[in-house]
C-alpha cells in the first residue's frame, strides 16, 4: 500500500464515519458523493478501472441525484422562495 | 391545528412514561430485548466467522481450478481480451441475464410505487417545475457541451468492453448520467421527444428478448457440442469476441433506459 492509498484510505474512513454524523441530510448525501469519489479513485489504485467507472457514474452520479429528489419530494431541501431567506437568516 | 393539538395531548399522555406504567415496563422490556438481540445476532456472527476456513491457505475453497481456466483458456474460448468480460458474458453470462432483469424489475415497482394517474400527474408536473430555474443559462450552457461527450464516452465504453475495461453496466450508466444532465438542463419537453413510455418498453423489451434469445442459442450449442455459427474473429478487432458485442449493447440499453426512467419517475410519477 502506497501512500497515497493510505491518505485515500483515511479520508474514506472520515467520511464513513461524517454521513452518520452529519446533521444535515443535504451535507449527508454529498459526503456520500465525495465518498463514492474515493471509493472510485481507489478502485483505480486497485487495478479494476471497470469498477472505478461504475463507482463514478453509479455511486457518485446517479445514486445522489436520486437522493436529491426524494429530499425535494419529502421536503427536506428548503426551496428557495424569494424572500424566505432573509426570515432563515434572522433565526 | 386544533386536531394535531389534541392528537399532540394524546401522543403526550400515552407515552407519558411517568405515569403510564405500561409504557414504563414496554420501554424497559423493550431496551432489554434490543441489547439481548444484538449480543446474540455478535455471538452468531462470530461463531459462524470461526467455522471459515484461514486465509490463506491452499484448501480455501477459493483456491480451485475454474480461475486458472478462466486465465488460461479464456482468450482463446471466448475471444475477449478484458478476460473480465469474458467470464460475465460468456461463461456466467445466465447471471448477467438475471441481473438485467432485476433491473427491469426494479424498474416496474419503482412505478407501481411512485405512479400517479393523470390528473395527479398534472399538478404534481406543475409543482416540480415551479422552484426550477426557467432558463438556467450556465447550466444549460455546459450541458450543451458536456452532455455529448458523456454520451459518446458511454458509447465507447459499450463498444470496447470486450477489448478494454468497462462494459454494458458501466457504460448504461454513464449514459444514463448524461441523459439526466439533459433533462435537468432542458426540462422534460425536449427529452419527450426521443424517449417516451413507448421508447423505455420497446427497447427493454427488444434488449431483453435479444439477450435471452442470443444466449439460449449459444448455451444449446455448447451443451450438445453443435457448431456455433458465430465467428469468434480476431482477438483485438472491434468486431470480435462472438456475442459478447451485441450482448454489451444490449445490456447498456437496458441500464440507460432504466436510470432515465428511476429519475423521470422520482421527479414526476412517470415517464
Amino acid at each position: 500500500m502506497t501512500a497515497f492509498q493510505g491518505i485515500l484510505m483515511v479520508f474514506l474512513i472520515i467520511c464513513a464515519v461524517s454521513v452518520s454524523f452529519s446533521k444535515n441530510l443535504l451535507n449527508s448525501i454529498l459526503i456520500y458523493m465525495s465518498f463514492s469519489l474515493i471509493m472510485s479513485m481507489l478502485w483505480i489504485c486497485l487495478e479494476s478501472p471497470d469498477l472505478a467507472i461504475t463507482e463514478a457514474a453509479v455511486g457518485a452520479g446517479i445514486t445522489s441525484v436520486l437522493f436529491f429528489v426524494t429530499l425535494k419530494k419529502i421536503h427536506a431541501i428548503e426551496t428557495a422562495k424569494p424572500g424566505k431567506k432573509e426570515e432563515k437568516d434572522s433565526e | 391545528m386544533r386536531h394535531e393539538k389534541e392528537r399532540d395531548a394524546i401522543l403526550d399522555k400515552v407515552y407519558d412514561s411517568q405515569r403510564n406504567v405500561e409504557m414504563k415496563i414496554f420501554r424497559k422490556l423493550y431496551h432489554v430485548t434490543s441489547i439481548v438481540f444484538c449480543l446474540f445476532l455478535i455471538a452468531l456472527l462470530l461463531v459462524t466467522i470461526s467455522w471459515l476456513p484461514a486465509s490463506g491457505t491452499v484448501e480455501r475453497p477459493v483456491n480451485n481450478e475454474v480461475s486458472s481456466r478462466y486465465i488460461e483458456k479464456g482468450l482463446e474460448e471466448t475471444g475477449a481480451i478484458n478476460i473480465v468480460a469474458g467470464m460475465i458474458l460468456d461463461y456466467r453470462a445466465f447471471d448477467t441475464l438475471g441481473e438485467s432483469h432485476v433491473l427491469f424489475v426494479a424498474t416496474i415497482t419503482v412505478l407501481v410505487l411512485l405512479r400517479l394517474n393523470k390528473t395527479e400527474k398534472h399538478e404534481v408536473e406543475i409543482n416540480d417545475r415551479q422552484f426550477e430555474p426557467k432558463n438556467d443559462t450556465i447550466l444549460q450552457f455546459v450541458a450543451t457541451f458536456l452532455v455529448p461527450i458523456i454520451i459518446i464516452f458511454g458509447i465507447y465504453i459499450i463498444l470496447n468492453g470486450h477489448l478494454g475495461p468497462g462494459g454494458g453496466f458501466s457504460g448504461g450508466a454513464v449514459i444514463g448520467a448524461g441523459l439526466v444532465l439533459y433533462l435537468n438542463a432542458f426540462g422534460f419537453a425536449k427529452t419527450e421527444r426521443f424517449f417516451t413510455e413507448k421508447t423505455y418498453k420497446g427497447v427493454c423489451f427488444f434488449s431483453l428478448s435479444f439477450y435471452c434469445l442470443a444466449k439460449s442459442y449459444s448455451f444449446y450449442t455448447g451443451a450438445n457440442h453443435l457448431h456455433s455459427v458465430i465467428p469468434k474473429g480476431t482477438p483485438g478487432a472491434i468486431l470480435s469476441s462472438g456475442l459478447i458485442l451485441p450482448l454489451n449493447i444490449a445490456v447498456g440499453l437496458v441500464v440507460a433506459c432504466t436510470i432515465y426512467a428511476f429519475y423521470a419517475m422520482f421527479r414526476k410519477g412517470g415517464f
